[in-house]
């Protein structure tokens, strides 16, 4: 059993009202690069699979060569091991297709795991798409997985203000949401181990596709007026009230 | 030259980051404040590998260089003073002293479980009537038959009363002459029948970490646990102190930016006579010194560093990081307090934390006169750095990952 992670490196959120557009166009931009936040909890939850449930947690990304960092987070975290799909200028379904290839090129994959978004692009296309080129059911809204195994994988999902347990067979892709866990910090040993792993790069060509034209086209950037100052109440007794603030300060990276 | 950190310096720098804004920040100032000192942050440094940083993996350590051991002590200490103690006493004064002093036996039996962090450290060196004068300790190791009896207090102890492991300096010969030849060190277990300790309180800074007593009422101590040959206890607690007032400086030079930070935060906040506070020249004087000392800190810090990994003696290098990284972490703090106005005069704030907690650095490890003392004699020739028996080993990528 391999649960394969889809990680993408993005902007650190408090760097993104830096961002100028044509940097955004570009793509070249000259800001810190992070794992994207959502996929951290997309990791924990393929790292936490692997404990409870045994197979191997790995991650993949498709990006430029300094995407490689990425993954050397994700094995830090836990990943057992990590490949990079080199492609800088592919959209969600060119990515998606170049996903579909390297999961079929592995062969073993049960479990493909995204996170919710990426906050760059904020589209969440990709789960949708990657399950559509791979014809295997995707899983939205994932807050907790109950059970895997070759066949089958049991969730909890969230709808609205409802929960679903849902059955389904395997191999199918999985769209978790922050509920999944908190992200853990890399130990010092696997931040070791992640230096010594050989992390592969596959282009389109090894994959066996034609590198994917961009369907989307974005056509203007430009960037939203200064907002007002955001107002946020926390209800609850005074101990639940400052807890969740605090979580929200942590969130926001104010503390 | 290559002043550069390596990724994985980066990754480090990360995740101790991260550790911090997770496990220190949201509790430090109820610690702080109560006299707390957070025992489940024990199990969750030792779990992250922090507590081995700069062992080899071997000996239960991560097998990280010294570089890494000042980057988490400088991270730590950007949060908390407390928390970078820790790996003062328990990485840099004790178990570095059994890795460079220990025999194989002893690393197997110390080091490694302290590595991993089953087994927490301190340094037992000051005493009620002994801290600069480091050898008027009345401390004694008589010999009975293949083992020794220790009795003694040990005072302003990091970790006292929660370490398992006490590095102990005792006197084997009371009448040597000259006098530190006759001290010797000890591996003193708190398991061990005799051993007491506890608690002091009402301390300016670092509240939130512990500090206490220890006492030895003739505890059994058998001779397998004596690091080093009897009478080499000054040289090693010399050495022991080499590394911790590296993390010492290091943690200090991560105080400068926390009080760097706050202030620029709080420059662009204020505003005084129609204009953000950092408009005014004075108020870019405070913030220009705190940058000046953080560069200059980093290149001092790191260069002792360096100087470990490659196996270069550094006690004069360390020394001075020591002196100057600490004296400035507490003119920053103070800076940091001038420029929050009234608002830092609060504890509402927490330059005025940084300040409480920076100034036990000025004395901790060596005073800051003992440190200028040094500095003066080095060039003055009253003092000169000999080979010793037992040299820190250097720092080796490949050997101190094998398993
Ligand atoms: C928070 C905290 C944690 C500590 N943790 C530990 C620990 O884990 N293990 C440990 O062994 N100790 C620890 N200590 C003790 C610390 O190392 C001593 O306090 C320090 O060495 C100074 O000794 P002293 O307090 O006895 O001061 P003294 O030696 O009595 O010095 C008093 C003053 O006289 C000055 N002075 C002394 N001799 C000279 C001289 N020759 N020339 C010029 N000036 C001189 C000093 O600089 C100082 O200003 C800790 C102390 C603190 C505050
Ligand atoms: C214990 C205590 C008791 C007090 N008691 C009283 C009281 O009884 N009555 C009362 O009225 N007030 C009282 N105060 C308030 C005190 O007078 C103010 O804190 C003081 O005037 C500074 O103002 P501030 O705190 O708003 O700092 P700010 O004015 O915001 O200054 C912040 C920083 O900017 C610097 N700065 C501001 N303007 C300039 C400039 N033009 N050029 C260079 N630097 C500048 C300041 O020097 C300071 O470093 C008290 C304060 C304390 C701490």
């Amino acid at each position: 059993m391999r649960y394969l992670i889809c990680v993408k490196q993005t902007p650190d959120t408090a760097e993104l009202p830096k961002v100028k557009p044509d940097e955004a166009a570009s793509g070249n931009l000259s800001i810190q690069l992070v794992v994207n936040p959502w996929d951290e909890h997309a990791l924990e939850a393929g790292i936490q699979m692997m404990e409870t449930f045994g197979g191997a947690a790995s991650a993949i990304t498709v990006g430029g060569s300094g995407a490689v960092e990425t993954l050397r987070s994700a094995l830090a975290m836990g990943c057992k091991d990590a490949t990079l799909v080199a492609n800088t200028d592919a959209d969600a379904w060119g990515v998606a297709t170049l996903l579909a290839a390297a999961i079929q090129k592995m062969g073993d994959v049960t479990v493909a795991i995204t996170g919710q978004m990426t906050v760059d692009g904020n589209s969440g296309a990709l789960p949708v798409a990657l399950g559509r080129k791979l014809g295997w059911p995707v899983i939205s809204g994932v807050a907790k997985v109950l059970a895997a195994s070759a066949d089958s994988v049991t969730v909890e999902r969230v709808v609205g203000q409802a929960r679903h347990t849902v059955q389904v067979a395997a191999p199918v892709v999985l769209s978790v949401i922050k509920e999944i866990g908190e992200p853990r910090y890399p130990t010092f040993i696997n931040i070791r181990k992640a230096a010594r792993v050989e992390i592969p790069t596959w282009s389109a060509a090894d994959l066996g596709v034609a590198a994917p034209a961009p369907v989307v086209q974005m056509t203007n950037w430009r960037k939203p007026p200064a907002r007002d100052a955001h107002v946020q109440l926390f209800g609850g007794a005074p101990s639940e009230a400052a807890a969740a603030l605090i979580d929200a300060l942590l969130a926001e990276k104010v503390l | 030259m290559d002043f550069a950190f390596t990724a994985e310096h980066e990754l480090i720098r990360k995740t101790v980051r991260e550790f911090a804004a997770r496990e220190i920040l949201p509790t430090i100032k109820e610690n702080d404040r109560n006299q707390v000192f957070d025992k489940t942050l024990l199990p969750k440094m030792a779990e992250a590998g922090f507590l081995g940083v700069s062992v080899p993996v071997r000996y239960g350590g991560a097998g990280f260089d010294y570089i890494s051991l000042g980057i988490l002590s400088e991270e730590l200490e950007y949060a908390d003073t407390s928390a970078r103690v820790i790996i003062s006493v328990h990485n840099g004064l004790n178990s570095l002293g059994v890795f460079q002093w220990g025999t194989e036996e002893q690393k197997q039996m110390f080091l490694a479980p302290q590595a991993r962090g089953e087994k927490i450290a301190a340094f037992c060196l000051t005493e009620p009537d002994a801290g600069t004068d480091v050898v008027a300790l009345r401390s004694v190791a008589r010999k009975d038959g293949a083992d020794y009896l220790i009795s003694g207090e040990k005072m302003w102890i990091s970790l006292g009363d929660v370490a398992d492991h006490f590095l102990w300096f005792a006197k084997t010969d009371p009448q040597a002459r000259p006098a530190h030849q006759g001290i010797s060190a000890f591996m003193v277990t708190r398991d061990m029948k005799g051993v007491t300790s506890g608690s002091i309180h009402g301390k300016l800074g670092v509240r939130a970490g512990n500090t206490g007593w220890v006492h030895c009422d003739e505890v059994r101590v058998p001779a397998s646990h004596r690091i080093g040959a009897e009478g080499e206890g000054f040289k090693i607690a010399m050495s022991c102190l080499d590394n911790g007032r590296y993390t010492v400086a290091a943690g200090a030079l991560g105080l400068i930016r926390a009080s760097l930070d706050a202030s620029l935060a709080y420059a662009h906040q204020r505003k005084t006579f129609g204009v953000e506070i950092g408009q005014h020249q004075l108020v870019k004087r405070m913030i220009s010194l705190m940058v000046q000392r953080v560069e200059a800190g980093r290149l001092l810090v790191y260069r002792a560093g360096w100087m470990k990994n490659m196996g270069m003696r550094n006690t004069r290098e360390t020394t001075l990081a020591k002196w100057y990284c600490t004296d400035a972490s507490f003119d920053s703090a103070n800076d940091a307090i001038q420029i929050h106005g009234a608002y830092g005069f609060s504890d509402e704030y927490n330059p005025e934390r940084f300040l409480r907690n920076s100034k036990g650095a000025v004395i901790y490890e060596g005073t800051r006169e003992l440190q200028q003392l040094i500095q003066a004699d080095y060039l003055l020739g009253y003092r000169e750095d000999k080979p010793l028996r037992c040299e820190l080993p250097p720092y080796d990528p490949d050997s101190w990952q094998e398993g």
